[in-house]
C-alpha cells in the first residue's frame, strides 16, 4: 500500500474505502472525562477523531491534550491546528508535541477571527496562514527540518489535512483555492457541511475537470439539523454556510417532536446522494453537541461496519 | 497620511483637572487633514476645555499654537522660548509628535489630546479607512496593488478565508473582503492564474515584530 | 462655541429650507457641524439643548419671529447657562 505515514485514515483511504470521521468539540473546562464520553460514543462508527481547536474563537481544552487523551484509548484522532493564536515556533513545537504521542493527522486551518469569541480583546497572531501551514507540516515531514532549516530529531510523520468550504464567496475562486492547496501538498480535505448538494456538485465537477480529486482526498462535510430554529440560524447567522430555503423549509415543516428526526433523514439522504459523486472519498459528520446521533446515521448510510485495515 | 480622532473631552480634562495653565499645540499636517488636531481643532478644544473648567469655577489659561509639523526638530524648536511658563501640554498630534515634543522638553508634563488610529486615505471627506501597517517589505507588486497584510483581518497571504461573504469579511459586513478585492483586480487587469501562486511564509522582522524600528541613511546624515 | 464661552445661554443657527440653499449645501453641512457642536457641548457639561438649528427661508419673517419665540421659551425654561453664571461669579468676587 503506497502509505506515506501509519495513519489509519491514510491507509483506510489508500485502500479503495470511504472514510468516515466525526469531531469531538473539547469541554469548556479541564474534565477530559468529557472527551472519553463523546469518543466511547462514536468510536466504532468513524476512522479517525478530529478535535476542534478552540473553534468560533471560543476557550476550550486544547485540542493537543484532548488528541493525546484518544491516543491512550488507542483511537484515531485528527489534530486541529489554527493559525490564529500560535506562531511558528508554537505551531511547529505542538506537532512535534503531538507525533511524540504518534498522532499522525493534522487539519490544517487559519480559524475563525477572535471577535466571535468569548476573548474578542485579545490579539490574534497569523504569523502563518492555513496554506503555509500545509507547506510547515510537509516541510517538517519530509525533508526532515524546522522552518529555520536545522534537522529534527525524529521528524513527524503525519496526514496532512486541511479545510475546504465550497460554499463561501467567490465561488469561482473555491476550486482555484483548493488547486493552492493542493500545490502547498494538502493530502486529505474536509469539507464545511453540505446542504446545498447541486452547489456542491458543480464545485466537485470543477474540481474534476483539473484533475484535483485523484491529487488529494475529499471527505464531505454533513450536519445534522436538531431544529428548524437551527437550521434558520446557520443559514442567517454562520458565515459561508449555504442552506437552501427547500431544507429549511423541509425542517419547519414537521412539528417540533420530529424535527430532530428530519433532521437526521436529511443528513442520510446527503451522504446517500454525495456517495454518488465522482471525487467524494468519504464522509466528515460534524454532528455538534449531538455526537450520540453518528452512530445511526453511519449505520444508516450503510458505512457501518468501519474496514480494518493494518 | 496618519489618521487620528479626537480623545474623549472627559478624558483630557482628567490630564489637566489640576492644571492653571496650559498649552495647546496642534498639527498642520495628517491631524488637519482628518480635522482632528489642526489650528480649528485646537480651537474648539480650548473653547471645550475653558467653559468646562468654567462650569466648576475654575480658571484655566490656554495658548494655542499650531505648529507645521511634531516630527521635526526644528518646528518643536519654535516652543522653546515659551513653554516652561506652561504646566502642561496637550499636543493634538500623531502619537509619534507627542512623544517627539515630550522628548524635546523633558521638564513639561505632556498629554495626548487624539487617539493614533492607522496609516490610511480619505476614501471620501469624513471617511478614512487604513491601507499600510508598515510591514517593511511590500509586496504590493504581487496582489494587485491591495495590501492583505493591513486589508485582511487575518492578514493571509493566501486567502481569501472560509468567512468570505458577498465579498465582505466576517467580522464586518461593511468591510470589503481584501482577497475578493484583490481577485477582482487579478481578473481585471486579465491576472487570475496569479492568483495559483503560493505566497510564501512572510518575513515579520522588519515589522512590529522584531522590535522598534530605525532607518538610517549615511548619505543624507550631517 | 466661542458664543457660549462669553456667557450665551443659548444659541440658534438659521439656515435657508433643506434644497434651497443659496450655497447649495451650505445648509446641509451646517447641520452637521450643529449635530456635532451639540455633543460636545454635552461633553463638558453645558447642555447640547442650549444650540439648535432652524430652516427657515429669507423672506419668511413669521416663521423667524416664531423661532425666535420658540428658542427663547426653551432656553428660558434651562435656565441661565452654567457658563454664564460662572462668569457672574467671577465678576462679582
Amino acid at each position: 500500500m503506497n502509505t506515506k505515514t501509519p495513519s489509519r485514515l491514510e491507509k483506510i483511504l489508500a485502500s479503495g474505502h470511504l472514510a468516515v470521521t466525526s469531531e469531538c468539540g473539547p469541554p469548556r473546562g479541564s474534565d477530559g472525562e468529557v472527551i472519553t464520553k463523546k469518543a466511547e460514543m462514536i468510536k466504532d462508527y468513524v476512522d479517525a477523531i478530529n478535535i476542534t481547536d478552540n473553534q468560533t474563537s471560543v476557550t476550550r481544552l486544547c485540542s493537543l491534550a484532548a488528541c493525546i487523551r484518544l491516543k491512550l484509548m488507542g483511537l484515531e484522532p485528527i489534530l486541529q491546528m489554527v493559525t490564529r493564536d500560535r506562531n511558528r515556533i508554537a505551531l511547529q513545537s505542538d506537532i512535534l508535541g503531538a507525533a511524540s504521542f504518534d498522532i499522525f493527522n493534522i487539519l490544517c486551518l487559519s480559524g475563525d477571527h477572535q471577535q466571535f469569541g468569548d476573548c474578542p480583546q485579545g490579539q490574534n497572531v497569523f504569523d502563518i496562514d492555513s496554506i503555509q501551514l500545509i507547506q510547515t507540516v510537509r516541510h517538517m515531514r519530509d525533508e526532515g527540518k524546522f522552518l529555520g532549516g536545522d534537522d529534527i530529531a525524529r521528524p513527524p510523520r503525519m496526514f496532512v489535512g486541511a479545510a475546504a468550504n465550497p460554499f463561501a464567496d467567490p465561488f469561482e475562486i473555491r476550486v482555484r483555492r483548493l488547486a493552492k492547496k493542493v500545490a502547498a501538498g494538502v493530502e486529505f480535505i474536509q469539507t464545511q457541511c453540505i446542504y446545498n448538494l447541486e452547489k456542491f456538485e458543480l464545485y466537485m465537477k470543477q474540481a474534476q475537470e483539473r484533475g484535483l480529486h485523484e491529487k488529494v482526498s475529499i471527505l464531505a462535510g454533513v450536519t445534522p439539523f436538531k431544529s428548524a430554529g437551527m437550521a434558520k440560524y446557520m443559514k442567517n447567522r454562520v458565515p459561508g454556510m449555504d442552506v437552501p430555503d427547500e431544507v429549511v423549509a423541509r425542517m419547519s415543516g414537521v412539528p417540533k417532536e420530529k424535527q430532530p428526526e428530519e433532521g437526521i433523514n436529511i443528513c442520510v439522504e446527503s451522504i446517500q446522494r454525495l456517495k454518488e459523486v465522482e471525487g467524494v472519498r468519504g464522509f466528515h459528520i460534524m454532528a455538534i453537541e449531538w455526537e450520540e446521533m453518528v452512530p445511526e446515521i453511519v449505520k444508516r448510510a450503510g458505512l457501518y461496519p468501519r474496514p480494518k485495515v493494518e | 497620511m496618519i489618521v487620528a480622532e479626537r480623545k474623549p473631552i472627559e478624558e483630557i480634562i482628567g490630564f489637566v483637572q489640576n492644571c492653571k495653565k496650559i498649552l495647546i499645540v496642534g498639527c498642520n499636517e495628517c491631524v488637519t487633514v482628518c480635522y482632528a488636531g489642526g489650528k480649528k481643532e485646537v480651537g474648539i478644544l480650548a473653547s471645550a476645555l475653558t467653559m468646562a473648567f468654567m462650569k466648576e469655577g475654575k480658571e484655566l489659561e490656554i495658548k494655542e499654537v499650531t505648529l507645521e509639523r511634531q516630527c521635526d526638530p526644528e518646528y518643536l524648536e519654535e516652543l522653546r522660548g515659551f513653554i516652561d511658563e506652561y504646566e502642561a501640554v496637550i499636543s493634538l498630534a500623531c502619537g509619534a509628535g507627542v512623544q517627539f515634543l515630550a522628548e524635546k522638553y523633558l521638564e513639561t508634563p505632556v498629554f495626548p489630546g487624539v487617539n493614533t488610529l492607522f496609516m490610511g486615505v480619505t476614501e471620501e471627506r469624513g471617511v478614512w479607512s487604513e491601507r499600510c501597517q508598515g510591514c517593511g517589505q511590500c509586496i504590493l507588486g504581487q496582489t494587485a496593488g491591495i495590501c492583505p497584510i493591513s486589508r485582511c483581518a487575518k492578514r493571509l497571504l493566501n486567502g481569501p478565508c472560509g468567512g468570505s461573504t458577498k465579498g465582505k469579511c466576517e467580522i464586518n459586513p461593511e468591510l470589503d473582503c481584501a482577497w475578493q478585492l484583490i481577485i477582482e483586480r487579478l481578473k481585471k487587469l486579465e491576472r487570475l492564474d496569479d492568483y495559483e501562486t503560493l505566497i510564501p511564509i512572510k518575513d515579520w522582522s522588519t515589522e512590529r515584530a522584531g522590535g522598534p524600528r530605525k532607518l538610517v541613511r549615511e548619505d543624507l546624515q550631517q | 462655541m466661542e458664543a457660549f464661552q462669553k456667557g450665551a445661554d443659548g444659541v440658534y443657527v438659521a439656515g435657508c429650507l433643506e434644497g434651497e440653499c443659496h450655497y447649495l449645501t451650505g445648509n446641509l453641512r451646517a447641520k452637521k457641524r450643529v449635530e456635532y457642536t451639540k455633543k460636545l457641548l454635552d461633553e463638558i457639561g453645558v447642555g447640547g439643548e442650549r444650540l439648535e438649528m432652524y430652516n427657515i427661508a429669507a423672506s419668511d419673517g413669521p416663521r423667524f419671529a416664531e423661532v425666535a419665540r420658540e428658542m427663547h421659551e426653551k432656553i428660558k425654561a434651562l435656565g441661565p447657562s452654567p457658563i454664564r453664571e460662572a462668569l457672574h461669579k467671577k465678576k462679582a468676587a
